[in-house]
């Protein structure tokens, strides 16, 4: 069998961008996949005729530009489309709607309360700030804080430089911004119900947690992380859907050298002497090679399939309390033709929008207890978008796929596995909530998928199906990711690394943990780092 | 009369009366104004209904700061002390909790148990020392902040490498994952989160958990004890070390305004129309009364004013106070166990769903319950024979949709005495008499806004550097000769006595 | 059920005087102002200028931000709110003013009309309504956002006072510099200030919008022998840099949009400190600006007499320290001079650079014919208005 320089387990968008960073710096790199596709949860698979289901993420906000740019993923196919603006469609009948305009988003707030049409500036700079503050550390490596390291302290006296670069006031507004719940960051902003509810849906979106636990102001910054270079269109689908973005950086994997093996799943990662020398796969075949990359979860990448005898006892009980928490799920529909949405004018920009059908934080709020309760919301908080108005690569002329992202959904039904009836009656809570708002939907449904987290961890194998890989709760964040003393992308194990979601700086299709495991690798190997630097402060 | 002073303290809190008592001690000419006719606060016993006394709002004594007692030479008598918490079975297969121990449950739990009380006691001892001294401000290039700045790395850092990357991980979490990763038995994960939860608006999930138990083990390791003859005389004992030192203290005096002039505090006005002259004034008070109502937010700045106003203080706890003709039955329990505390908290779940009503302003259908039979072991509470409760009971939302009414308040005994009747089955037959407290009523008689026991909700965006608000964590308000020294000051609230300690030393050290 | 409503308006709003504006429009260049169009220049923009300065220009302000703010501590709730000592400025009379956050940090300024006693507008360009909301906290005083219903213009020039009183507005000769007094205009209340941004003699109109194209009729009907224009925004920029006013987003940014540390400015920054009243006990900023002053301040505003005649746009601002020219600043606005024949401009330099009298080196970018070419111009700091002309303060006014 043939001895690889590395071996990168699933290629998911952060396993192909890992491996893209070290076959460019002339390793020889194999990565291996499960399925008989690539992406893992960067997916758009061809599940009918003439039809691109991205089925498990839907936009792509997050991709770090630096990666764009460095795997020069435009030549490889990828070109993102911006898509405009949402809204918000209550039980009165109204709906509240997000433009792109400046002044005509003013306009729509003043016309709920001038009060909050004219804090929304003030907001939009203070979470800027923030998103200023950590993008800085998104495409480095966390340092570790009880270590005494130079690099470590260096990292730390940078990280402390900014912080106090900010004033003492700012500083303090800083500490709450990382400590509050996202319903309490609001409130102090604004006095609007429905406001609020808007501006509280990425606060919560993929955590377990809801918009009144503390510690979810800080997930904002995921929603306004593609804002803040100020790059147009940074939100947006990929033309053919967010399967396009892992495809590209395959090319780019491939094209620096890289080889991809398919229906290639990793049944163990074989360590021998302290020390990993390639994996096990399930058809019993061996890979070797030094170095093995895990872009798989935490949980299973130890768990599931390593031995626990070849890990330190500790570490092992850390990863068994990792939290990856199923909270969402997914239903992705065919449709005959544009669904109307009575409330809107005809023609409105808003359906092209992130669509949304619940319009008080109570509501949102109860969607939660549900989920701690051991099932679905009832009333649950559906991020709706239909990507065809823009792309229209994804399915036949003048039809339409929707995807909805629905929260809450949990990994299992009171603790036991869901059965066909739940999931069917889970499809049918998110269909009913959008037919309230569009009597003409039900009917142009051709085909549909309901995906609960359950079903994405069978498919994709992330743990719970949760596509963030962990819950992005202060505990597992930065020095804490995934797990304190390992949060730097090197395992318990010689040549064995992680560079998944499950590491700093945590999910969405972002690329930084891959790349950043990849420059650390690459630091171990003394080769030159690939991995490119941070665009920088201006 | 002379009516000037070197500092007059507004509220006979404990807070109140440390800080008081330190600074005369120290030389100071120093007025003590209390708006009630007892001193106290929070720490009081009064009687409520003819013959019954009670601990009319705290009734455990756990948090009491060492460095407090030591200054200021406290020797409270105790009619219980280090008390077990049971926690009750319906079948009357209790739990019983003490000092890291457990009983009633498996040889597992049992261990793990003793392992998460050592290192949470270990971590609370941390937090201890900062609790025991004012904040430092953050970007500032003062020595003196630095030096505290620190202070507190290096305290953090002797934890050892292990425990501090725990400690790191751990203060943001919430406590229901650590008891579930933890424990089997569902009653010791319920008492556990009790225990995080009382007094806050939080369940076992919210995250921030862990800090809030942490909090209250802070003093004693979570020690409970019931002083003779209520809080109060923890509260009359403050007062007699103030007197001794020379402080002078009115009761039944409401403040009316803290007096500012020209842009600083120059004197108190008393709701009589008494007018008292002092450069300093320091407030007891909570931080939303004291700015909104004492001070008066013209006399503050905008943005300061408005994080007042920002500041989270909705008081959950409600207080049950029942006369009793003898004791209830609870089986399972021995005579000697009703001088324990006693929980209600069956499982995690049951206090977090206890806990989501709140966050609708609706009070929990099945409340946790803390209680206390405080004549047990102390008859100047009650008529020979008879008996008293004391409950602490969760969730009963201070902005209770539609307000608490006199029908609110009847329907809201009912369902806690149905909860109770649960494991006392004979409960209502021997009331003979009961008086509830929302936090409606806790604001108004002890004069915190929202009812809330630490005056501000104990959050990590409320705590240390940023308690209450930025720019007042150093119990110095923006407003020239004005100072908090209550429980929504660092570190928070409970009786501790450490914010008027800290308070104390703050101003003196200032003054230097 | 589900009702249709219309949608917010989707476009550029039109002001109340856009039918008018729009009929003297000859080149078509808008652009956006607070959601309104606003003309750049109507047929020609230096031409327009001199309408400013020879005879009566005239500009829609409608678009500026307007509050009404009344209850009994109307005065108390300013002057805590803004810097300067607003117990002073009595019913009848306007003030300019800044306001601050905490941190003494400009949020914007404006221009206070004490209407009657008790009764306020105040009159910015951005708008604010949240944190004069929250300065609300305290005080027994209401405020209402009415941009919308009064429409507004600027009158301004030589010619003004003849045209407005040639449009029978009694009593005007008595109005002084930032006086306001009301007037009927066709059975409406008028309100007019001797206010501007031109520093030249200039009033401003106020009414209800229903009266506004009854306004401007009878205005330009008025000043037919007087040299009427309608203007833009090119112009009125012009005579802004020469009188050395500050505008928002260019000499300072609104401190509370800031997001990177050290980018908004002090009110002392901007040289108005004659604006901050540290007598009284109490106003927003108090704190830090006396602080500031006990330190020093950071930045300061500086007004440039730069050598030759190419304007200073986006220039980076020397100053010789050790006989090394160093950099201390950036131009915020720069402009030649039509009626000084200086080349002027505004700029920012690091404290305690700056002073009047100080001499510093401006490095001017300008391109002929396609090349770009450079040139280190000399600077003197100036402490007065580059244009400041004694008819703008003599009343009674002079008639042209």
């Amino acid at each position: 069998m043939k001895t690889y320089d590395a071996i990168v387990v699933g290629a998911g968008h952060n396993g192909l961008t890992n491996a893209a960073f070290l076959a460019k710096a002339g390793l020889d790199v194999v990565c291996v996949e499960k399925n008989d596709y690539i992406g893992g949860a960067t997916v758009s698979r061809n599940l009918y005729k003439d039809w691109w289901y991205s089925n498990c993420s839907y936009v792509c906000s997050l991709l770090r530009p630096e990666i764009y740019r460095s795997l020069e993923l435009h030549k490889h196919g990828l070109q993102v489309t911006p898509y405009g603006g949402s809204v918000q469609f209550m039980q009165n009948g109204d709906y509240y709607g997000g433009y792109h305009d400046d002044e005509v988003a003013y306009r729509e707030m003043a016309r709920f309360s001038r009060h909050d049409a004219d804090a929304y500036k003030s907001y939009s700079a203070d979470v800027m700030r923030q998103c200023r503050f950590i993008r800085d550390f998104l495409l480095s490596t966390p340092p570790d804080p009880t270590s005494f390291k130079p690099k470590d302290l260096m990292e730390l006296a940078r990280i402390g430089g900014k912080f106090m670069d900010m004033g003492e006031d700012r500083m303090h507004e800083t500490i709450r911004f990382w400590t509050m719940s996202v319903a309490d960051y609001l409130g102090e902003y604004f006095e609007t119900d429905v406001i609020k509810t808007a501006l509280s849906g990425s606060g919560i979106i993929g955590t377990a947690l809801g918009i009144h636990s503390p510690g979810t102001a800080y997930v904002l910054l995921h929603h306004y992380m593609g804002e803040v270079d100020g790059n147009a269109g940074s939100w947006g689908f990929a033309r053919g859907g967010t399967g396009a973005v892992a495809k590209a950086i395959a090319g780019a994997f491939q094209a620096a050298g890289g080889e991809i093996r398919t229906e290639a799943g990793v049944a163990q990662i074989i360590v021998k002497n302290g020390k990993t020398v390639g994996v096990a796969l399930d058809n019993g075949d061996e890979i070797h090679a030094d170095i093995v990359v895990s872009a798989m979860d935490v949980k299973r990448t130890f768990l599931t399939c390593m031995d626990k005898n070849d890990l330190p006892e500790k570490f092992h009980r850390r990863v068994e309390n990792f939290k990856i928490r199923g909270s969402s799920g997914k239903v992705n529909i065919a449709l005959d033709g544009l669904p109307t949405f009575p409330a809107l004018p005809e023609g409105s920009s808003l359906y092209h929008s992130d669509m949304h059908f619940i319009d008080s934080m109570e509501r949102m709020e109860r969607a939660y207890d549900d989920w701690k309760d051991g099932t679905w919301s009832k009333d649950p908080y559906i991020d709706m978008l239909i990507p065809t108005l823009s792309d229209p690569t994804m399915a036949p002329p003048g039809k339409h796929f929707m995807s909805c992202f629905v929260q809450y959904c949990p990994h299992q039904i009171e603790g036991r596995a869901w059965t066909a009836d739940e999931k069917e009656a889970f499809g049918k809570t998110v269909i009913n909530q959008i037919a309230n708002y569009s009597p003409d939907f039900k009917d142009l449904i051709l085909h549909a998928e309901i995906r609960t987290p359950q079903d994405i961890e069978a498919e994709i194998g992330i743990t719970e199906g949760n596509i963030f890989h962990g819950e992005l709760t202060m505990d597992q964040l930065l020095f804490n990711r995934p797990i304190p003393g390992y949060a730097q992308y090197r395992g318990p194990v010689g040549g064995l690394y992680m560079c998944g979601s499950s590491t700093h700086p945590g999910g969405g299709i972002m690329a930084a943990p891959g790349a950043n495991a990849a420059r650390e690798i690459l630091s171990d190997l003394k080769r030159p780092n690939t991995v490119p630097e941070n665009f920088g402060d201006d | 009369m002379d009516n000037k002073y070197d500092a007059i303290v507004v509220g006979a809190g404990h807070n109140g009366l440390v800080c008081s008592a330190l600074l005369a001690r120290a030389g100071k000419k120093v007025l003590v104004l209390e708006a009630n006719e007892q001193v106290g606060g929070a720490a009081v016993t009064r009687e409520f209904t003819e013959g019954y006394s009670v601990s009319a709002c705290a009734h455990l004594l756990y948090q009491l700061q060492p460095e407090v007692r030591k200054d200021l030479k406290l020797v409270t008598r105790l009619a219980s002390e280090d008390m077990t918490t049971i926690a009750l079975s319906e079948d009357g297969k209790h739990l019983r909790l003490k000092a890291g121990s457990v009983e009633g449950v498996s040889e597992n739990d049992a261990e793990q148990y003793r392992a998460f009380h050592k290192r949470m006691t270990r971590f609370s001892d941390l937090l201890r020392k900062f609790f025991n001294k004012p904040p430092p401000r953050l970007g500032t290039k003062n020595f003196k902040d630095l030096m505290t700045l620190g202070q507190l790395g290096l305290d953090l850092r002797m934890l050892g490498k292990e425990e501090m990357q725990e400690f790191l991980r751990l203060i943001g979490m919430n406590i229901h994952d650590e008891v579930t990763e933890r424990f089997e038995h569902p009653l010791l994960k319920g008492a556990i989160c009790l225990d995080a939860v009382l007094g806050t608006h939080l369940g076992p999930r919210s995250p921030n958990t862990i800090l809030t138990y942490l909090y209250r083990l802070a003093g004693d390791h979570g020690r409970t004890s019931v002083p003779a003859g209520g809080m109060g005389s923890v509260s009359n004992e403050l007062a007699h070390a103030a007197r001794s030192a020379g402080v002078t203290i009115r009761t039944a005096t409401p403040v009316k305004r803290i007096v500012i002039s020209n842009g600083r505090a120059t004197g108190v006005d008393t709701e009589a129309g008494e007018h008292f002259e002092s450069l300093m004034v320091i407030s007891n008070a909570d931080p939303k009364t004291t700015v909104m109502k004492l001070i008066g937010a013209k006399h503050a700045e905008t943005g300061f004013a408005r994080r007042v106003s920002h500041l989270r203080a909705k008081g959950n706890a409600a207080k049950l106070h029942l006369a009793l003709d003898g004791l209830p039955t609870i089986e399972g329990l021995s005579k000697k166990d009703y001088a324990e505390r006693i929980i209600i908290a069956p499982t995690e779940h049951y206090v977090e769903r206890a806990f989501n009503p709140a966050k609708y302003g609706e009070s929990s259908p099945n409340p946790v319950i803390e209680i206390t039979f405080p004549s047990f072991r102390d008859e100047t509470l009650a008529p020979s024979g008879k008996h008293v409760m004391s409950a602490i009971v969760q969730y009963a939302p201070y902005d209770l949709k539609g307000a608490w009414t006199a029908a609110a308040k009847a329907e809201f005994l009912k369902v806690i005495l149905s909860t109770l009747a649960k494991y006392m089955p004979d409960i209502e037959q021997h009331i003979t008499a009961s008086e509830l407290l929302t936090p409606a009523d806790i604001e108004s008689e002890f004069h915190m806004s929202g009812g809330h026991w630490h005056h501000a909700e104990l959050t990590l965006d409320q705590f240390l550097f940023v308690r209450p608000v930025n720019g007042a964590a150093q119990y110095r308000l923006p407003i020239e000769g004005v100072y908090l020294c209550g429980a929504g000051a660092h570190p928070g609230g409970g009786v501790s006595g450490a914010a008027g300690r800290n308070a104390a030393r703050a101003i003196l050290s200032r003054e230097k | 059920m589900t009702t249709v409503r219309d949608p917010v308006h989707q476009g550029r709003l039109k002001t109340p005087f856009f039918p008018r504006v729009e009929q003297l429009d000859f080149l078509n260049e808008w652009h956006e102002w607070k959601g309104y169009s606003s003309p750049n220049a109507l047929y020609c923009g230096d031409l327009e200028y001199f309408a400013i300065r020879n005879g009566t220009g005239v500009f829609d302000i409608s678009p500026m931000t307007k509050y009404r703010i009344t209850g009994p501590d109307a005065m108390e709730y300013l002057n805590r709110l803004v810097t300067r000592d607003m117990a002073k400025i009595k019913a009848g009379r306007v003030a300019y003013a800044v306001w601050c956050d905490d941190q003494g940090q400009v949020i914007d300024d404006g221009t206070i009309f004490h209407l009657r006693e008790g009764e306020y507008r105040l009159c910015s360009q951005e708008r604010h309504f949240a944190w004069l909301q929250a300065a609300t906290i305290g005080f027994d005083v209401s405020i209402v956002h009415e941009t919308e219903r009064v429409a507004a213009l600027a009158v301004q020039g030589p010619t003004s006072f003849s045209i407005l009183n040639a449009m029978g507005i009694k009593g005007l000769d008595q109005l002084k510099p930032f006086g306001l007094m009301h007037v009927d205009f066709q059975g409406v209340e008028m309100m007019v200030s001797r206010t501007g941004f031109t520093a030249d003699l200039g009033y401003e109109l106020w009414i209800e919008p229903s009266k506004a194209l009854d306004l401007w009729d009878a205005l330009f009907k008025a000043g037919e022998l007087y040299k009427i224009r309608a203007i833009g925004t090119h112009a009125l920029e012009l005579a802004r840099i020469e009188a050395g006013y500050l505008a928002p987003y260019t000499e300072f940014l609104p401190a509370d949009e800031t997001v990177r540390t050290g980018r908004s400015r002090s009110p002392l920054e901007l040289g108005l400190e004659w604006l901050v009243d540290f007598k009284k006990p109490n106003f927003n900023g108090r704190r830090a600006l006396a602080e500031e002053k006990r330190r020093g301040s950071t930045w300061q505003l500086v007004k440039l007499d730069i050598a030759g005649n190419k304007p200073a746009h986006s220039s980076y601002i020397y100053a010789k320290e050790k006989g090394k020219k160093k950099e201390i600043g950036f131009i915020t606005s720069a402009a030649w001079s039509p009626v000084c024949k200086q080349n002027i401009a505004l700029g920012t330099v690091r404290a305690p650079h700056g002073k009047p009298g100080d001499e510093l080196w401006v490095e001017v970018y300008y391109q002929r014919e396609m090349h770009w070419n450079r040139t280190m111009a000399k600077a003197m700091v100036v402490d007065k208005p580059f244009w400041f002309p004694p008819r703008r303060g003599a009343t009674p006014p002079g008639p042209y």
